[in-house]
């Protein structure tokens, strides 16, 4: 069998395991799990990345896939474990939907985003084009995720979540985006992580819990 | 002809060493569990143990109750004569696909829950309604996991899917991957295994298999428990054709071919054995009303199968 064939074949492979966690965090209770599987994710976006990158010959992907790998796999992953060992949320489990009505939203949302997809996939002449689909499915399940949460802290990660699924929409379209925006966008998440961090500290200190629905009473009485 | 004789040596091999794979996953688990274990023979010496004995048959039962054990056991019989376990080639094949598959479990299901509401006890009626609750969840699931493998394969029927499966080029199948995870939970959930139902529990607030059968003895219970343990058998071997479908011999390749299957299907098998005995020891049962959310997750991992075939088309 040629070598692209293979190739493309592992990409699809990515594709489906990035789906399928997505389809885990979106169904996960513990907030430790999530971060965990938030990294997971991370490395399954930065393999992939790199086999494109052997792929198409864009020497540029590597740098963006070892990129992902220290951030989304070692940083950010280490940052929410800090958090969470600080804010002492190990087991939150706030959820506004149950979790199998979720998963039903879920499936809505991905036959959605592939008939979406289905048409804009025709246009691209990349080897990666059928996996457009799932990144948008991966972004809408992140949003789902970001919808369906109460507590700030898997929000963020739900945030995070929805830049994976942009981060691979990018790379299966178009090869990647050029490197200043591939850097910005990085470092934007690194800092947004940051300072929401700081922000979870205050949201505490300031209504004794994480959740946001404190916030949509904004005015004092 | 040989066909037929190759075919039928191989369903009676399937019934005959379903206690040993029963016995084999539970010598495992205390193993895992730093226990000695009673040997991979328990089941059968269970099995005779219970065939000497006089059956005991509540007052007021109907000829139902005596019945479904032996509907239970035909109904697993047939499924393994229907099932590629060694060979491709098996016997009742072309006489039923995996839809009929799916029917001939849940016929079997069914039955076994009349016949426990059929004496009127507390625990029949709760164990008969708990294993339809799962049943009616995990068959929805099941029938993806084969839509699926239909698909890619264009058949509904075990030896072609199975044959067009072995015989490709090695080809990644990201919707297969989907299916095979699906389609493990549902075998956790259709056997009674841990994090549904502990087979081994006599606790009344947790147990779904056993609720229904705490009315049977003797024979009756014998043909139940070994039951249990060929579909046990043939949940594993479907899974094993569907996803590690290497290694299973036409009819055609004789004795020497059957041998060669027999042995990779035995090394299949308890390697099959092991992992479920890792699965069960590392989770814990869940609450039942946590079951419906398992198995909803089951339905949609094998659902995604399909559509991310659908999608990549592979």
């Amino acid at each position: 069998m040629p070598p692209p064939n293979w190739s493309s074949q592992l990409i699809h492979l990515g594709a489906a395991l990035l789906l399928l966690s997505s389809f885990a965090m979106l169904s996960q209770r513990r907030i430790l799990s999530l971060v965990n599987l938030f990294a997971l994710q991370g490395a399954v976006l930065s393999v992939s990345t790199a086999i494109v990158a052997y792929t198409s010959g864009a020497s540029h992907l590597y740098a963006s896939a070892a990129l992902s790998l220290l951030l989304k796999v070692f940083l950010l992953p280490w940052i929410l474990h800090r958090l969470i060992v600080r804010l002492n949320v190990r087991w939150d489990t706030e959820t506004q939907l149950n979790i199998p009505a979720t998963m039903l939203v879920g499936i809505l949302v991905v036959v959605f985003a592939f008939a979406l997809a289905q048409p804009i996939a025709q246009l691209s002449s990349a080897v990666t084009r059928s996996t457009i689909g799932i990144a948008l499915a991966v972004v809408l399940l992140s949003f789902l995720m970001m919808i369906t949460r109460r507590k700030a802290i898997s929000q963020v990660i739900g945030f995070l979540a929805m830049e994976n699924g942009l981060f691979f929409g990018a790379t299966s379209a178009t090869y990647g985006m050029p490197m200043v925006v591939e850097l910005g966008v990085a470092l934007d998440v690194l800092v947004g992580t940051l300072i929401l961090g700081v922000f979870f500290f205050q949201i505490r200190e300031q209504f004794d819990s994480l959740d946001l629905q404190h916030l949509e009473r904004l005015k004092e009485d | 002809m040989n066909d037929i004789l190759f075919g039928g040596f191989q369903a009676l091999l399937a019934i005959a060493a379903a206690p040993l794979l029963l016995g084999w996953v539970d010598q495992c688990r205390a193993w895992l569990q730093n226990r000695r274990g009673a040997g991979v023979l328990q089941p059968y010496r269970v099995l005779r143990k219970l065939m000497r004995k006089d059956a005991v048959i509540a007052h007021g039962a109907s000829p139902l109750f005596r019945a479904a054990p032996y509907v239970q056991f035909g109904a697993m019989c047939l499924a393994a004569a229907i099932i590629p376990v060694v060979s491709i080639t098996a016997p009742l094949a072309a006489a039923a696909d995996t839809i009929a598959l799916v029917g001939l479990f849940a016929l079997a299901r069914v039955f076994i829950a009349l016949a426990a509401m059929d004496i009127g006890t507390a625990f029949g009626s709760l164990g008969a309604r708990r294993e339809m609750l799962i049943g009616f969840l995990s068959e929805p699931a099941l029938l993806m996991v084969f839509f699926t493998a239909s698909l890619i394969c264009q058949s509904t029927l075990l030896p072609t899917i199975v044959g067009t499966l072995a015989h490709r080029e090695l080809v990644i199948y990201p919707s297969l991957a989907f299916a095979g995870v699906a389609f493990t939970m549902v075998l956790l959930a259709e056997n009674a295994r841990i994090p549904i139902d502990n087979p081994a529990t006599h606790l009344e607030l947790t147990m779904i298999h056993e609720a229904m059968v705490l009315e049977y003895s003797a024979r009756h219970l014998a043909l139940i428990e070994w039951a249990s343990a060929l579909k046990l058998m043939n949940f594993t071997a479907i899974g094993l054709a569907l996803f590690v479908p290497w290694g299973l011999t036409a009819a055609a390749a004789g004795p020497q071919g059957l041998a060669v299957g027999i042995v990779t299907t035995s090394l299949k098998l308890a390697s099959a054995g092991v992992a479920l005995a890792l699965i069960e020891t590392v989770s814990a049962k869940l609450r039942i009303f946590r079951a419906p959310e398992f198995l909803a997750t089951a339905f949609l991992l094998a659902v995604l199968g399909l559509l991310v075939h659908q999608l990549l088309g592979s």
